[in-house]
């Protein structure tokens, strides 16, 4: 009797370490890793942005343009904007960069103005520089042009 | 002739032309030593005036201008090589130097009236800060940027796409020079309105 509750007292200690082990994440399984909410994770390598290449082809259609290269220190505020200083169609000509497409001179109401529209200024909310980097989650996207084929 | 009595100019003349001869080792010795005192510790005090720690002992440089500058590629980056303010703002060659420094003695008198001593006030200045840096680079061919970025040691092989294409063109033709393109690169950029290249 005396050694049943022993094995009944060490299993029931042996499950509950397991169960300590498993339950402070469910089994679940986030991008951060199975680790408990007060446990750090390693944090991830930093990536570095692929420096000078061709223009990269689009990937769907209306697809914003990627930025082929690095911007660091580039600046956009209200004082200057870098990108412009490039791709403006004052100095796209002289700089060898692409111009910025006619539809950013639109404003929301559909006025074509003389120069960039205010809402389109901040050239990062839509355009971004790339990095070689493994996807997070499986990813099956397929672009439109393809299905269409 | 000794007897004969000397107009006042003579006399002078005279003393001016005969010293003891004492004097004269005194003078000459003494000169040679207070010389070597005076101009090393007018160079030693030049030189404490070059360094970074002088520029950003008042609040002027340190919360606005050094601040934008540790952000930069010129204060972090990959190997920590760095360049400090005079490796900018301060020409390294002695007579440059020395007409810089007194070109900047107005500096004290603006620290003294405190015009830009506020982080708003300097914005309010900052344009026309910029404007003086960059017509004095434009002027020297961006000597001091010269100092350490060496044109003939540039290798197009290593450059991205787009420096080549900018260096090939305009730089080693002597269309332009460091600076007509790389403005805002170590400080924040004023209202760029008017400057070539940027409206």
């Amino acid at each position: 009797m005396k050694k049943i509750g022993l094995a009944v007292a060490l299993l029931a200690a042996c499950s509950s370490l397991a169960w300590v082990a498993q339950a402070d994440t469910g089994g679940m399984k986030s991008l951060r890793g199975a680790k408990a909410l007060d446990e750090g994770t390693r944090a991830p390598a930093m990536y570095k942005f692929n420096k000078d290449e061709e223009p990269i082809k689009r990937n769907y259609v209306q697809q914003p343009p990627v930025i082929p290269h690095t911007i660091r220190g580039y600046r956009v505020d209200l004082n200057s904007n870098k990108c412009l200083s490039c791709h403006s169609w004052d100095n796209y000509k002289e700089s060898g960069a692409t111009k910025v497409s006619l539809t950013h001179f639109n404003t929301r109401g559909g006025h074509a103005l003389a120069d960039i529209s205010p809402r389109r200024y901040f050239c990062l909310q839509c355009h971004v520089p790339q990095a070689v980097t493994a996807p997070l989650i499986e990813n099956e996207y397929q672009s439109s042009t393809e299905i269409g084929r | 002739m000794g007897d004969q009595p000397k107009g006042l100019f003579a006399r002078y003349w005279a003393m001016l032309t005969t010293p003891a001869k004492t004097a004269m080792g005194g003078i000459l010795v003494g000169g040679f030593i207070a010389g070597v005192v005076f101009w090393g510790g007018f160079n030693t005090a030049l030189e404490v005036t070059n360094t970074e720690e002088f520029c950003i002992s008042c609040h002027e440089m340190r919360d606005n201008v050094y601040q934008e500058l540790k952000e930069t590629i010129h204060y972090s980056n990959r190997s920590g090589v760095r360049a400090t303010c005079p490796d900018c703002h301060v020409p390294k060659e002695w007579t440059y130097k020395i007409i810089r420094k007194i070109q900047a003695s107005k500096e004290v008198w603006g620290k003294i009236t405190g015009i830009v001593d506020t982080p708003e006030k300097f914005d309010a200045h900052r344009r026309e800060m910029a404007d003086r840096e960059w017509a004095r680079m434009k002027a020297n061919d961006s000597r001091e940027c010269r100092n350490c970025h060496d044109f003939q040691s540039m290798d197009y092989s290593e450059q991205g796409r787009r420096s080549v294409k900018q260096h090939q063109d305009a730089l080693a033709t002597g269309q332009k020079t460091c600076i007509d393109c790389h403005k805002g690169i170590a400080h924040q950029l004023p209202d760029m309105k008017g400057v070539e290249g940027w409206d």
